[in-house]
């Protein structure tokens, strides 16, 4: 027994540490708390921002657009040539039933029922007083029994907290410079978490590129000083765009100083399409 | 360990484009800037009425001092992209159903389609044969003298 203990006590040292090695480790734990940072710079080029970027992006938000949207519900006749414009301006095949903006007929009956149909997105406007219940099916209202009835324009609303694009797993979608949400389609893999996210169903895939597809306020037309196809469409100007950046637009000035709703506030998705005679029953 | 960190760099460095990156916040603003400059570089196919008017004169001045005034050209002739250097003719666009977007009469009170002149486009305003502009011009709609 006795001729053991020489040996056992040798191991027992192990937890103790050397001045080098403790100096060796301690500078290891150092390199590898920092590194991730470094890697993170080198990677997203995430850098603090100096006094001179903050002073140019300063500037760029007064000269650079932010695009906000007006519905004005009262007016909306449902033609549907907004549908029309939007599907032909933007190549989304217009014989396939998903649209970057669409056109909701409300109709309430006096029992308290909501009856909500887009047919083919109102891409041919509302030629009949029938419901599409859908699977080609047709619901007949009495004109008497009916409440009240109207039609909703929707659309991307560009939220200033858009969840589509939080929840992208690749960057592929974004908010751009002027408040516009885009779809980067070389980057975009096609997951679909963007179109289950949109609170608004505002997205889809596009049947030929495969990838999500959304409006983009018509960015190739309004970045040209042009109005969005669907703008220029509505004979009723129901449909107006405006810039929150330009104090001499006559749109943002109805939304900022007007009465007017957006969709789903709870959500705090902070919509920039604004309406006007919005009714409870839309949602 | 380090080999396959250098490796996947490289690979980075070669497949992510340069301008890939934070451009305002991360949560919104990651993406490949000259994304934005495709879009914009998109091809305008609705040219606006004045474009029209530039050619069509008679037309255009007869439909903007109709009540159809509000309507744009494009809305029924389609898109002017490439009209009339590669697209030689627009389509004219006069079927019942065009005409039917807007007047269709729809028993909705709350809605602008009230205060537009509407008809039920089957019986008895679908006779065989006859189209709506066979009575009403489109670019000079005038209530017909005994309606």
């Amino acid at each position: 027994m006795s001729d053991e203990l020489p040996e056992a006590l040798p191991k027992e040292p192990t937890g103790s540490i050397s001045r080098r090695d403790f100096l060796k480790k301690t500078g290891w734990i150092a390199a590898g708390v920092l590194a991730p940072a470094g890697a993170l710079e080198l990677i997203f080029g995430l850098k603090g921002a100096s006094s001179a970027q903050a002073a140019e992006a300063a500037t760029t938000a007064q000269t650079v657009p932010h695009w906000q949207f007006l519905v004005d519900a009262n007016k909306c006749v449902g033609c549907g040539f907004c549908v029309k414009a939007c599907k032909l301006e933007n190549d989304v095949p217009y014989e396939a039933d998903a649209s970057r903006t669409w056109v909701e007929r409300h109709v309430v009956t006096k029992d308290g029922v909501s009856h909500v149909d887009s047919p083919n997105s109102a891409r041919d406007g509302f030629t009949t007083p029938d419901i599409d219940i859908g699977e080609g099916k047709t619901l007949q209202i009495n004109p008497e029994d009916i409440a009240k009835a109207f039609f909703v324009p929707k659309l991307c609303n560009q939220c200033n907290h858009p969840p589509c694009v939080q929840v992208c797993p690749v960057g592929a979608t974004y908010k751009g410079p002027d408040g516009v949400v885009l779809v980067d389609r070389t980057w975009c893999i096609g997951c679909g978490y963007c179109i289950n996210a949109c609170p608004y169903g505002a997205r889809f895939f596009h049947p030929v590129y495969h990838t999500a597809e959304k409006c983009t306020f018509c960015e190739h037309r309004i970045s040209k000083g042009l109005l969005p196809a669907c703008v220029q469409a509505c004979p009723f100007a129901a449909r107006r765009i405006g810039n929150q950046n330009d104090p001499t637009d006559g749109v943002a000035e109805v939304i900022a100083t007007q009465r007017v709703e957006v969709l789903k506030a709870e959500y705090g998705t902070n919509p920039q399409c604004f309406y006007i005679g919005l009714d409870s029953e839309v949602r | 360990m380090v080999f396959l960190v250098v490796v996947l760099l490289v690979a980075r460095a070669i497949y992510i484009p340069g301008d890939f990156g934070i451009h305002g916040t991360f949560t919104y603003n990651f993406y490949r800037q000259a994304n934005v400059t495709e879009w914009q570089s998109v091809p305008v196919k609705y040219q606006g009425r004045s474009y029209c008017g530039s050619c069509h004169q008679r037309n255009y001045d007869l439909i903007m001092a109709s009540p159809h005034s509000v309507i744009q050209c494009e809305n029924c002739h389609g898109p002017g992209i490439g009209h009339p250097d590669t697209v030689k003719k627009l389509p004219i666009g006069n079927s019942r159903q065009l005409c039917a977007r807007c007047h269709t009469y729809l028993p909705y009170p709350a809605s602008g389609r009230a205060v537009i002149p509407g008809i039920d486009p089957g019986a008895p305003h679908a006779p065989t044969g006859m189209e709506c502009y066979d009575c009403h011009n489109p670019h000079q709609p005038v209530p017909l003298p005994n309606s």
